[in-house]
């Protein structure tokens, strides 16, 4: 049976259509969701390494040699495979987790549905976005198998290292082809996805579902989808002209006179900043693709266990779209030492603090949400709390590094890895995990266990801060990324410091297990769930749970109210269902 | 207080002040439209327009794309000394006056399906083969001008300026070997005379495909020449 459409007259029924190749977003979303759930683990173990290294780095690993017997002979990790490590912990992060598990994990789920509509725009093009993304990540992986092992040059993959081939390092051959390949597959996948998210919004809203109703979830998949339409292109752009340096003979990025390992290069005329520029275009939207739907969860979550309604929602849906809009003109940032104009620096430096302007509105208005609610204190909620906590602690240290003279002494120290690990690694986590607990119920039609979420929350909450709190102080003083050790004199009174971290790493990623397991049991055992446990307002929590495969059973919801009338005085209870045609004051 | 909570019918339901029939011109209206349809229409809101709304979404991508590269080759001509411009091979020219009478082939064939309450295939069709001939003699022709490019010695590692040629005339080139795949699908469905009304769309949004590919196509040109 060829399958046309997921909502055409019934629906597939052979295993591979329904399952492998479904085109329904809600199974979609749910191969998302395992993908980067799958790949966090991937990450994280990354990160075990990178951070048991550095404490001690003549430890031998146990197994680290089967892995790569030239990167860690006798399981002892050498400087370069440390590099390769942390390359791939980022790379891995950034793209399939942060990029994959809020927007197309939940956003696939749960944007047609808030929506009112039926399925995405393009469910074919759904499937095929998801499978792209999938190659994408086995292309990935593979250069874990290749002979030299992955790249050494980080997620940024600067040229002339990560361009001119297997003379700049372990790694830099067929590795760093593979990775470039990689990026770019994931950019077709994910410009497919965002295409999609941003005709759904605008096309499949059911009726009364106007703009200025949508759930701020919504609002927030559609910025991200308009930044990731507009950024990975070019992206894309960027890794096409890259390799093409490596394979093509040509020199878009490779300066002239080079001599890397005794070997002359034959390339001429590039410019190394010119990658830089090009990638930073991407890579900054890129990280507000990561925060914004976890912003947008975060809205919706704290509206909904405050049981009132969000404080100023027309504000959050401006300070979304100003968020978007600005994030693409401050790439410059990230290279503020990269000899460019004290102007230009000037201009980058203002465009960045005026993102602080829209941020802070939001999460004032989150305060303002929370006071004087009637909390209900579910896991959810704790980690939305949780998202606006670590948020400030993490933007916070942005508007220093947005700073070019305090960015001098900063730039490229343990600095900036704490102020990004706090936004992206944790906050958009905490946004992650937030959707989880809330969204769980609807998603397997079963809760999943509360202690043991609280209990996970908590162990996360803590150690969070003790990981990554003290890499601010340890940047001030000069703590350098990316060093694989603390050999330098200035740098060796930090190793305790090191130690402490490493520890509560530990400790923390051990907490994930917690969330791993109440995941996969309560998928099976869990208590069966309501249409609406959480007594939310939105779509989502009209259909039962989970939702049949056209979402609404063949009726098209009528949508009367805002997303989030809660606590509406005269209402019959303490909360109006978008779609109840209940009389209330009109929204 | 006096309480504002009324139930109502469902068929008359209150607070209709903003239902959105007007609010914002996208969907979300109440354009409950077409009933049951075939396969590929969802017989209610927005139904024809994804199509066109997810072309131009697509051509925004696109254009980012280009956008890359013409920075990279601003960037790339002004900073050092080694760009020497390359020579366009004459038969660009044949080419764009190719691409741009199949465009207005295209809406010779387009346009039939307009005024015709009874669709002629025959003279869609034949339009529609027209354009897609000359579709296929650009890219003939781009490969005719890559060949005289390599017979001078003119590769794609040459000279920085050789490599932004071939790179804007490949780039281009494969997304217009896309568009001809299109109308390969378009001709398909005529020949099959399913290309009823609620079809034409898809003729619709590989218009305006094609005609994005052609200005792209002047836009390069002119990239290549003034610039370069």
């Amino acid at each position: 049976m060829h399958a046309e459409g997921a909502h055409q007259h019934q629906p597939p029924q052979r295993f591979i259509w329904k399952y492998i190749f479904s085109l329904d977003h809600k199974v979609i979303g749910k191969q998302y969701y395992f993908l980067a759930l799958f790949s966090v683990v991937v990450g994280m173990a990354l990160s075990w390494l990178i951070r048991i290294h550095l404490v001690w780095p003549n430890a031998s690993i146990p197994g680290l040699d089967k892995l790569s017997a030239a990167g860690a002979p006798g399981g002892v990790m050498t400087p370069e495979y440390y590099l390769s490590l942390l390359t791939l912990h980022g790379t891995i992060m950034i793209f399939f987790v942060l990029t994959t598990a809020p927007q197309s994990g939940f956003g696939n789920y749960f944007l047609p549905i808030q929506i009112g509509a039926e399925d995405m725009a393009f469910p074919r093009l759904n499937m095929l976005s998801f499978w792209t993304t999938f190659v994408a990540l086995v292309v990935l992986l593979a250069t874990f198998f290749v002979t030299d092992g992955p790249p050494i040059s980080g997620w940024t993959s600067y040229p002339p290292l990560s361009a001119v081939g297997s003379a700049a390092g372990p790694g830099e051959g067929l590795g760093q082809t593979l990775w470039v390949v990689s990026i770019a597959i994931f950019c077709v996948g994910s410009l497919l996805g965002a295409l999609n998210f941003i005709v759904t919004t605008l096309d499949l809203r059911t009726r009364g579902m106007t703009l200025m109703r949508l759930p701020l979830t919504c609002w927030a998949w559609f910025v991200t989808a308009v930044l990731g339409l507009l950024s990975f292109a070019v992206l894309f752009g960027a890794c096409v002209l890259l390799v093409l340096d490596r394979v093509g003979g040509t020199s878009f990025f490779i300066p002239a006179g080079l001599v890397v390992s005794d070997k002359v290069i034959n390339h001429a005329g590039g410019s190394p900043l010119l990658w830089q520029h090009l990638f930073w275009f991407f890579g900054h939207p890129e990280v507000y693709i990561a925060i914004l739907p976890g912003m947008g969860v975060t809205s919706h979550i704290l509206s909904c266990f405050s049981r009132k309604p969000i404080f100023g929602y027309r504000a959050m849906a401006y300070s979304l779209m100003a968020i978007g809009f600005l994030s693409f003109t401050v790439w410059g940032h990230h290279m503020f030492l990269s000899g460019m104009s004290p102007y230009t620096a000037f201009s980058f430096s203002v465009f960045t603090m005026a993102i602080g302007v829209p941020s802070a509105i939001k999460t004032f208005n989150w305060l303002g949400t929370l006071w004087g609610g009637r909390l209900r204190f579910t896991t959810a909620m704790l980690f939305s709390i949780g998202f606006v906590s670590l948020f400030v602690t993490g933007g916070l240290s942005g508007l220093f590094l947005a700073q070019p003279a305090v960015d001098t002494s900063l730039h490229a120290t343990y600095f900036v890895v704490a102020h990004f690990h706090m936004v992206m690694g944790v906050a958009a986590i905490f946004g992650m995990f937030a959707g989880t607990y809330f969204w769980f119920p609807k998603m397997f039609g079963r809760m999943m266990n509360e202690t043991w979420g609280k209990v996970h929350f908590w162990i996360t909450f803590v150690g969070v801060y003790c990981i990554f709190m003290p890499m601010h102080f340890i940047g001030i003083e000069g703590a350098i990324r990316r060093y694989s050790t603390s050999t330098v004199n200035y740098l060796i009174p930090m190793i305790p410091v090191h130690k402490f971290m490493t520890l509560w790493a530990l400790i923390t990623g051990a907490g994930q297990f917690i969330f791993l397991i109440n995941v996969f049991w309560s998928m099976f055992k869990g208590e069966k769930a309501s249409v609406n446990p959480w007594e939310g307002t939105s779509l989502e929590w009209t259909v039962p749970s989970p939702p049949p495969w056209d979402n609404f059973a063949g009726q098209h919801p009528v949508v009367y109210h805002g997303p989030y009338e809660y606590a509406v005085p005269g209402a019959a209870k303490d909360y109006v269902m978008q779609d109840s045609p209940e009389k209330v004051v009109a929204t | 207080m006096e309480p504002v909570v009324a139930p109502v019918k469902p068929e008359t339901p209150a607070g209709i002040d903003n239902l959105g029939r007007n609010g914002d011109g996208f969907g979300g209206g109440d354009r409950l439209g077409g009933g049951g349809g075939g396969p590929d229409s969802r017989g209610w809101a927005g139904s024809v327009r994804v199509y066109r709304t997810g072309m131009w979404m697509a051509l925004a991508a696109i254009v980012m794309l280009f956008a890359a590269f013409t920075s990279a080759l601003v960037v790339r001509k002004g900073l050092s000394n080694d760009w020497v411009a390359t020579a366009l091979p004459r038969v660009l020219w044949l080419n764009t006056a190719v691409l741009i009478a199949s465009s207005v082939t295209f809406e010779f064939s387009r346009r039939s399906l307009a005024g015709d309450p009874s669709f002629s295939a025959r003279r869609f069709s034949r339009w529609l083969y027209v354009t897609l001939a000359l579709g296929l003699a650009f890219i003939a022709g781009q490969l005719i001008a890559w060949r005289e490019l390599a017979s001078r010695g003119v590769y794609l590692a040459t000279n920085p300026s050789s490599s932004f040629f071939y790179l804007l005339t490949g780039a281009h080139g494969l997304h217009l070997l896309g568009g001809i795949v299109a109308l390969f699908y378009v001709a398909l469905r005529a020949r099959q005379l399913a290309l009823a009304p609620a079809k034409r769309v898809v003729v619709d949004v590989t218009a305006i495909y094609w005609h994005f590919m052609d200005a792209l196509w002047i836009y390069i040109l002119l990239l290549l020449t003034v610039r370069s």
